[in-house]
C-alpha cells in the first residue's frame, strides 16, 4: 500500500452508545471496533522508520510492529507484539491518554494536520485485546490461559506485592514471572485498586480487570484480600517474620486533597473518591440492591479538570442528577482529562464551567449543602507548570445552585505505609523516595512504584513503574541468591 | 475466613461476638477498630471497635449495636457462620499515659452504651501501665449495660454507674460524676468514648478545669485507610481523618456540631435499608 492510499483511508470513528440513552445507564460508552474496522484503522500506519509513536509510549510499545500485524488481520499476532512491553492492554487501550502520548507524535497525525486523525493506536489495541479475552472466555468458559510457570523455574523466593492497582498487577506478574512465589496484598474486599474503586464501570467494565486479576491468579500469585500492610502487618515484619525475601509498595496516591475552602465538611461535599467509591466498588449503582448509601444529588458541581473528576460528573448524571457542572478554574486547553472523556461529558450533558473557581460552600442550618459560592478567574502569566495561570477577578463572586459538592482536585500520597516503616525515605510531598533504576527505596530489598512514588498520574505510568521494579526486584533476588 | 466462634445477645438490640481473625488479634492495640462486611457482593463496610482480643486463641470480640441493615444481618449470624470481610487493626493505638516513660496519674474513663466495648482494652492498658483508672458508664438503664463485670476488675471500687431511669447505680448524665471529679481535682486526663452528643458533653464538663480529655470518634467510613475521606472531622479548625489520623482526638477542638450533622447524611436512606432488612426478616 502506498503512502496516498494509506492516507486515503477515511479514520475509523468508535461506535458508541448514543449520548442520551447512555447517560442514563452504567454500560461502557465506547463499544469496540470490528474486526473489519480495526484492520482498516490500521492499515492506516504509514510504518514509518522513525517511529515517532514508540518515543510517545511510557512503555515504548512496538506500535508500528503490533498495526502491521492488525492490518493483515493477525491480530493474535499484533497482541503478541503488544505483551512484549504491556501488560495491560484492554485496559490502556481504555484509559490512557492516547492523544497526549503515542498518537501526539503519529505521523499521519502530522501530515493530516490533526492529532485527531492520527492512527487511533489505542483503539486497535483494546480490539485485539479484547478479541483474545473474549477467545479464550468462550473456548475455557472464563478467563485468558496464563502460563504458567514450571514448577522447576521456581526459585524459592518470596515476593510481597502491597496493593492491587496496576503498578502492583504489572509487578506481581514478572516477578511470578521469574518464578517467584509471590502474594499480593489488598486492603479492599477486591482487588484492582482504582480500576475497580475508582474508573467507572461505563468507561472500564469491571469484568476487565477481574480478568487480569484471574490471569495473576493463573501464575500463581497468591491474593490475600482484607489485609492492610501497615496495620495488619507491618512491612518490615512481612520481610523479618514472614520470610518476604522482597517487597513491592504500590499502594497507590489514595489520600485525597481538598480545596481548603470554608463549608468544605458540609454535608453533601464529597471527595471524588468516596462518591466514586459509593458508586463503583461498592455498587450504589446496582438496581438488585446495595447495603451502601449513595447520595442522590439532584444538582451537582464537581470540582477539578482531570479524568477523575469527567467520571464522577458522569457518574452523578447516572445516577439521576438533573444538572451537572464541572467547575475549572483554567480553560479547557489545559485540562488534564482525556479529550475523549471531555468530548463524552458534554455529550452527555454536562455543563463546563471554565475559568471559575469555587469559593465556598453554603450549607443550611442542617449542614447540609445548597449553593456554592464561585469566583471567576482570568488566565495570567505561565506557571511552573508551564500552563498559564489563572488569576481571580476581584468582586465575581456567584452562586451555583447545588445540593452537591464532589472534589476532584487530586490526590496526595497515602502515609499509611510510610508512617509504620521506620526508614523508609519519603520526599516532602510524601512520596517514597527510589532508585530510577531498579525502583528500590532506601530499605534494602523493598522496591516501590506508581502512584506512591510518582504522585497521581496514569495507569500506564504505573504499569511501566511496576514493569520496572519487577526487574530491580528480579536482579535483586539473583544476586541475593548467588550470593547465599 | 473470619469465622464467628460465639455469640450472645446482650440486650434487646446489643450483642457480642467472637470471631476469628488471628492476624489481626496479634497486632491490635486498645484504641483500634476493624471495618467489616455481612456480605460480599452487595454488602456496606462499617467500622466497629474491637471489645477484646485473644492472640493465643486468634480471635477478637466485639460489641455492636443493630441500628442499620448491616448491623441487623450482623445480629442474624449465628457461629459457625463467615463475615465476608474483616479489615484491621485500623486506626492509630491510644497514647497510653504511663507506658512510654510520662508519670502515670489518674485517668477517668467514660463509656456510654456500647461505647464501653472499646473502652475496656484502653483502660486495661492504662491500668497496666500504672495510672489509677476510674470508670464511669452509663446507659438509659440496667439492662443497657455491657461488660460490667469486665469493666470493675479493672477498676475496682472506683466504677461509677450511671442511668438515666436510676435502676443501677446513680440517676442521672455522665458529665455529672465527671464534673464532680474535675472539681475534686485529682484527674490528669479523661478518655471518652460513646455516642457523639455524650462525648460532645464530656468535653464541655471538663473544659473549664483545663483536664486534657480524649475522645474516640466511630464516624461514616468506607476503606479505613485513608483514601475516601468520608470520614473527616474538624478538629482545631483543621480537617482530619478519623482512620488513619485518628480515631482519638482532643475532644476540646473537635468541632461537634459538625461532626454530628455529617453523621446524619446518610439518615433516610439508612432508614429505609434499615426497613427493607427488617421486613425481609419478618418474612422468614
Amino acid at each position: 500500500m502506498t503512502a496516498k492510499e494509506r492516507m486515503a483511508i477515511e479514520p475509523q470513528a468508535m461506535p458508541e452508545q448514543d449520548a442520551k440513552v447512555r447517560a442514563r445507564n452504567m454500560n461502557e460508552v465506547a463499544l469496540g471496533y470490528t474486526a473489519e474496522m480495526a484492520r482498516r484503522e490500521a492499515s492506516r500506519c504509514m510504518q514509518c522508520a522513525a517511529k515517532p509513536c514508540m518515543r510517545g509510549c511510557p512503555v515504548a510499545i512496538n506500535i508500528p510492529g503490533f498495526l502491521a500485524k492488525a492490518a493483515e488481520g493477525n491480530f493474535e499476532g499484533a497482541l503478541a507484539v503488544i505483551r512484549e512491553t504491556s501488560l495491560l492492554p484492554a485496559v490502556c487501550g481504555r484509559v490512557c491518554p492516547q492523544e497526549k502520548q503515542c498518537q501526539k507524535f503519529c505521523t499521519m497525525g502530522k501530515l493530516l494536520k490533526d492529532v485527531d486523525k492520527a492512527v487511533a493506536i489505542g483503539r486497535v489495541e483494546r480490539f485485539v485485546a479484547d478479541l483474545a479475552r473474549e477467545k479464550a472466555a468462550s473456548a475455557a468458559g472464563k478467563g485468558v490461559p496464563a502460563p504458567s510457570v514450571a514448577p522447576s523455574d521456581r526459585t524459592g523466593r518470596r515476593v510481597a506485592v502491597v496493593g492491587s492497582g496496576p503498578a502492583s498487577i504489572t509487578c506481581a506478574a514478572d516477578c511470578a514471572r521469574a518464578g517467584h512465589d509471590v502474594t499480593m496484598f489488598e486492603a479492599f474486599h477486591k482487588a484492582g485498586g482504582v480500576l475497580v474503586y475508582g474508573i467507572p464501570e461505563f468507561r472500564l467494565p469491571k469484568a476487565i480487570v477481574q480478568n487480569e486479576i484471574d490471569g495473576l491468579k493463573a501464575l500463581g500469585v497468591k491474593v490475600e484480600l482484607n489485609y492492610v500492610v501497615g496495620r495488619t502487618r507491618k512491612l518490615r515484619d512481612l520481610m523479618e517474620k514472614d520470610g518476604f525475601d522482597a517487597v513491592f509498595v504500590g499502594t497507590g496516591a489514595g489520600l485525597p486533597k481538598f480545596m481548603d475552602i470554608e463549608g468544605e465538611n458540609l454535608v453533601g461535599v464529597f471527595s471524588a473518591n468516596e462518591y466514586l467509591t459509593r458508586a463503583n466498588l461498592m455498587k450504589a449503582y446496582d438496581e438488585k440492591g446495595h447495603d451502601t448509601p449513595f447520595w442522590h444529588g439532584r444538582r451537582v458541581a464537581v470540582l477539578g479538570g482531570g479524568n477523575v473528576a469527567m467520571d464522577a460528573s458522569r457518574m452523578a448524571l447516572r445516577l439521576g442528577a438533573e444538572k451537572v457542572y464541572l467547575v475549572y478554574r483554567r480553560s479547557e486547553a489545559e485540562m488534564p482529562a482525556r479529550k475523549e472523556e471531555v468530548h463524552h461529558a458534554k455529550e452527555e450533558g454536562v455543563e463546563f464551567l471554565m475559568l471559575q473557581n469555587a469559593k465556598r460552600v453554603l450549607g443550611d442550618d442542617q449542614g447540609r449543602v445548597v449553593g456554592l459560592e464561585c469566583l471567576k478567574y482570568e488566565l495570567g502569566e505561565p506557571d511552573a507548570s508551564g500552563r498559564r495561570s489563572p488569576v481571580a477577578i476581584p468582586g465575581s463572586e456567584f452562586t451555583l445552585d447545588v445540593d452537591t459538592v464532589v472534589v476532584a482536585v487530586g490526590n496526595a500520597s497515602n502515609p499509611l505505609i510510610p508512617a509504620t516503616t521506620e526508614g523508609l525515605e519519603v520526599n516532602k510531598r510524601g512520596n517514597i523516595v527510589v532508585d530510577a533504576e531498579t525502583n528500590m527505596t532506601s530499605i534494602p530489598g523493598v522496591f516501590a512504584g506508581g502512584d506512591i512514588v510518582l504522585g497521581a498520574a496514569t495507569v500506564i505510568l504505573a504499569m511501566g513503574e511496576g514493569r520496572r521494579a519487577a526487574a530491580g526486584i528480579n536482579a535483586y533476588l539473583a544476586k541475593k541468591g548467588s550470593a547465599s | 475466613m473470619n469465622c464467628i466462634k460465639e455469640k450472645r445477645q446482650l440486650s434487646d438490640n446489643v450483642f457480642f461476638m467472637k470471631i476469628d481473625a488471628p492476624l489481626i488479634a496479634r497486632e491490635r492495640k486498645a484504641g483500634q477498630f476493624i471495618i467489616l462486611m455481612v456480605d460480599e457482593e452487595a454488602g456496606e463496610r462499617i467500622p466497629l471497635t474491637i471489645a477484646d482480643a485473644d492472640e493465643t486463641a486468634g480471635t477478637i470480640s466485639i460489641i455492636f449495636q443493630t441500628v442499620g441493615a448491616t448491623t441487623m444481618k450482623l445480629s442474624r449470624l449465628e457461629p459457625g457462620d463467615s463475615l465476608a470481610a474483616v479489615l484491621g487493626p485500623l486506626g492509630r493505638p491510644t497514647d497510653i499515659r504511663g507506658a512510654n516513660g510520662e508519670k502515670p496519674g489518674h485517668v477517668v474513663c467514660v463509656g456510654g452504651g456500647i461505647g464501653v466495648a472499646p473502652m475496656h482494652p484502653i483502660a486495661q492498658a492504662l491500668k497496666a501501665a500504672g495510672n489509677r483508672v476510674t470508670i464511669i458508664m452509663g446507659a438509659r438503664n440496667k439492662s443497657l449495660f455491657v461488660m460490667e463485670d469486665e469493666m470493675r476488675r479493672i477498676a475496682g471500687d472506683d466504677l461509677i454507674l450511671m442511668t438515666d431511669d436510676g435502676s443501677s447505680g446513680r440517676k442521672g448524665l455522665v458529665t455529672e460524676p465527671l464534673k464532680e471529679l474535675c472539681e475534686s481535682g485529682a484527674v490528669d486526663e479523661v478518655i471518652a468514648i460513646g455516642p457523639p452528643i455524650m462525648m460532645k458533653f464530656c468535653a464541655l464538663t471538663t473544659r473549664p478545669y483545663g483536664v486534657k480529655t480524649v475522645a474516640s470518634l466511630n464516624t461514616i467510613m468506607i476503606d479505613g485507610t485513608g483514601m475516601c475521606g468520608g470520614c473527616r472531622v474538624s478538629v482545631g479548625g483543621k480537617t482530619k481523618f478519623v482512620c488513619v489520623d485518628g480515631p482519638e482526638f482532643d475532644a476540646h477542638q473537635v468541632d461537634w456540631d459538625l461532626m454530628l450533622k455529617r453523621m446524619g447524611a446518610f439518615k433516610p436512606q439508612e432508614a429505609a435499608a434499615r426497613d427493607h432488612v427488617c421486613n425481609l426478616f419478618k418474612g422468614i
